[in-house]
């Protein structure tokens, strides 16, 4: 991960109007380049992690569903670089990269998908359930909207243990386009706003609810407006400009931490792939590929940084490589773990233990006779 | 022991709870100005502030779903949904994360909370709000059930939930708020996943919950003087079941009837005339009988109402067949059957 960037209202940073998508063309004049790579090495990561999953998934090493972020580095990376660590993170199911940004190791979240005991949630959630109580990850979430109301009720949970400040703690609850026409959307936004919770909610929009545009799902589909009836302020930034989106990401947070207000972020990105690894996304036209694979955050980046002679091709490569062996190392870590064990199964049915609480398998019976 | 209503035992948990630990909040709607639809709450929002006391809007899935993730954060929310009904707008966040959270991620994180809630019919509010839809929880991995009969039992089961780390769905019912019992002054805490033997017998066990419970105590009374003596088992909590304190009752007593207020099909009483084939079978001298709610949407005209929920007539001809179908004679009249 990147050096932990400060607030932006420390830095006197005005809020920005919204972005346009598309390549912002240079970068900042007071970025650090050292940052900068740091950046590209975070995304080449997810990119080479997530393309060693669908492999994995193709070889029956990975099961159930799996969703990548192929396509959305900038996104993660950039949302996950404006959190400090004191702060809790919701996610949906599309989670690998924000556990790896959030600080879990390549191998316990590789682990994870392979279901194996070492697994960042011990084998028991899979692909859509990274969590992490020491990196403050709370989940992610296999429901679309799921994870707002509890996300939601975390920021009220805050608001008895700290007060507004540079130091507060504030939750971020990342979504999908698809979850701003749920329920649980309008009713968790109504609720951080009645009761003025630190929260920021991010929308990704990757531009399909698995194959449903947006345009064909949302009344209002510029979803950054849509929490203009509870009176939260929106905003769109560019989801392949890394830089665009932490200080997006920047001003959000701190509407949350300095006002303890709910702050709504849409970040417009793009599904390089399908839905999930099985989805061959025969519904996508031509043109829509193109424009993807034209917006594809890496390449992008990539360029942009040797353009600005911040990085020559052998840094580059370096980096690469880098990102291969570490995803090797998860693999064969992942690989090399053991599974978790039959006699396990019980184990976590209950925080408190209960008189009587039911442990028979299929066939057993459920009275021993005396 | 001092004698007091159901409602003033919830009430008084609940301000013991409040007192006790400062991460003990209130969640629900009219719970706070208005002092609750059935005044569960009254006195508290005076007591504690807003800032313990939380009136929501209309959102039961965003409420729900806030306690929750207020709970994984180490608070212990203690949610009112006004009556059961509504909490099928909630189930999304009651089934697939309440109960779901703690197992899914390893461990991690517990979900201490309760969800309280009043069920129930007999009070002509028609389909939509007269049901007992118990088992749709009970049918549950992850949750904690508990289904209090007695005002002592409201107290000490919500004093246990309140303090454990699981969810807990917390079933009330509409005609038990009036009734009245002895409950202890001090902290006196269930244990959750135990059933009581409410009243110990001879001849037949009646196994039921919640407000059926009265019922059963009422018909046990009444068939004592006919020189009857029932066993009543009240189970206290559905989830996790006590499934080895039924069996006992009925290995002594060879006669089994469940009372249920649900609906007959794949009910509670399925799953304890299951139970009982499995740990009492050679010891049942006829079926087990079920007495349960007439199958249809719960009518508003009162003879019909009447006429689909179970009452303690339905209980006495039930128990009468039973009777008669293993050849049972009292001995001699009033000398059966002791209250404990």
């Amino acid at each position: 991960m990147a050096e932990r960037r400060k607030s932006a209202a420390a830095r006197g940073k005005e809020p920005a109007a919204p972005a346009k998508t598309g390549d912002s063309g240079h970068f900042p004049a007071d970025e650090p380049p050292e940052r900068l790579l740091g950046y590209y090495a975070d995304m080449v990561l997810i990119r080479k992690f997530e393309l060693s999953a669908d492999q994995m998934y193709k070889r029956a090493k990975i099961g159930g569903y799996c969703h990548l972020n192929l396509g959305e580095e900038a996104t993660v990376v950039g949302l996950m670089d404006a959190l400090q660590p004191s702060d809790y993170l919701f996610t949906n199911y599309r989670d690998h990269g924000y556990a790896l940004m959030r600080g879990m190791t390549p191998g316990a979240v590789m682990a994870e998908l392979f279901g194996k005991s070492t697994g960042v949630s011990k084998g028991r959630g899979g692909s859509m359930h990274m969590f992490d109580t020491a990196t403050r990850m709370m989940g992610g979430y296999g429901i679309v909207g799921g994870q707002l109301p509890p996300a939601t009720g975390a920021a009220l949970a805050l608001t008895y243990r700290s007060r507004p400040g540079p130091d507060a703690e504030v939750v971020m609850c990342q979504m999908g386009d698809g979850t701003t026409n749920i329920g649980a959307f309008h009713e968790s936004l109504n609720l951080a706003a009645v009761w003025n919770l630190p929260i920021v909610y991010v929308i990704v929009n990757n531009r399909l609810g698995m194959g449903t545009t947006v345009e064909a799902a949302a009344g209002e589909p510029e979803l950054y407006k849509r929490g203009c009836s509870y009176r939260i302020p929106g905003e769109r930034v560019d989801g392949t400009d890394v830089v665009a989106v932490r200080e997006g990401a920047g001003r959000a947070l701190d509407r949350a931490r300095l006002e303890r207000k709910p702050a709504l972020l849409e970040v417009m990105s793009y599904r390089l792939r399908g839905h999930s690894v099985v989805d061959p996304a025969r519904y996508r036209s031509a043109a829509d590929v193109e424009t993807a694979q034209a917006a594809d955050p890496l390449p992008l980046l990539r360029r942009r940084l040797l353009a600005a002679g911040l990085m020559d091709e052998a840094r580059a490569q370096d980096i690469e490589s880098e990102a291969d062996k570490k995803v090797a190392a998860a693999v064969a870590f992942a690989d090399s773990s053991p599974d978790p064990t039959p006699d396990q199964l019980f184990d976590y049915a209950y925080a408190s233990p209960v008189a009587n609480a039911a442990h028979a398998l299929p066939g057993d019976p459920a009275v021993v006779i005396p | 022991m001092p004698v007091i209503t159901y409602r003033q035992a919830l009430n008084d948990a609940l301000r013991a709870e409040l007192t006790r630990d400062k991460s003990v909040i209130l969640l629900g709607e009219e719970i706070g100005i208005f002092e609750g639809s059935y005044k569960i709450t009254a006195g508290l929002l005076d007591e504690f502030g807003p800032e313990r006391v939380l009136d929501t809007p209309i959102a039961e899935e965003g409420f729900v779903g806030a306690a929750i993730g207020a709970a994984m954060l180490g608070m212990r929310p203690v949610v009112e949904i006004m009556t059961l009904n509504f909490s099928l707008i909630a189930m999304d966040q009651i089934v697939n994360h309440a109960a779901k959270i703690y197992g899914m991620f390893g461990g991690q994180t517990p979900v201490p909370l309760v969800i309280r809630m009043p069920g129930g019919g007999g009070q002509q509010l028609a389909a939509t709000h007269s049901q007992n839809l118990e088992v749709w929880f009970a049918h549950v991995p992850g949750l904690k059930v508990v289904a209090p009969a007695t005002p002592a039992d409201a107290k000490a089961l919500l004093l246990a939930a309140i303090r454990d780390n699981d969810p807990v769905i917390f079933l009330e019912n509409l005609s038990l708020y009036n009734t009245k019992g002895e409950v202890p002054d001090g902290d006196d805490v269930a244990e959750i996943g135990k059933a009581a033997v409410a009243r110990e017998g001879t001849d037949l066990t009646v196994i039921s919950y919640s407000r059926a419970t009265t019922v059963a105590l009422e018909v046990a009374r009444q068939l004592a003087g006919e020189g009857i003596s029932i066993e009543v088992v009240d189970l206290r909590s559905l989830r996790p079941l006590d499934r080895e304190t039924v069996c006992a009752s009925v290995r002594k007593t060879s006669r089994a009837v469940v009372l249920e207020d649900d609906w007959l099909s794949y009910g509670v009483g399925a799953e304890i005339s299951a139970t009982l084939m499995e740990g009492a079978f050679d010891y049942l001298d006829a079926p087990v009988r079920r007495v349960a709610a007439a199958e249809v949407p719960l009518p508003y005209a009162k003879p019909l109402e009447r006429a689909a929920l179970p009452d303690a007539n339905d209980l006495i001809k039930v128990i009468r067949e039973l009777l008669d179908a293993t050849s049972f004679s009292p001995p001699a009249a009033g000398t059966a059957g002791t209250s404990t």
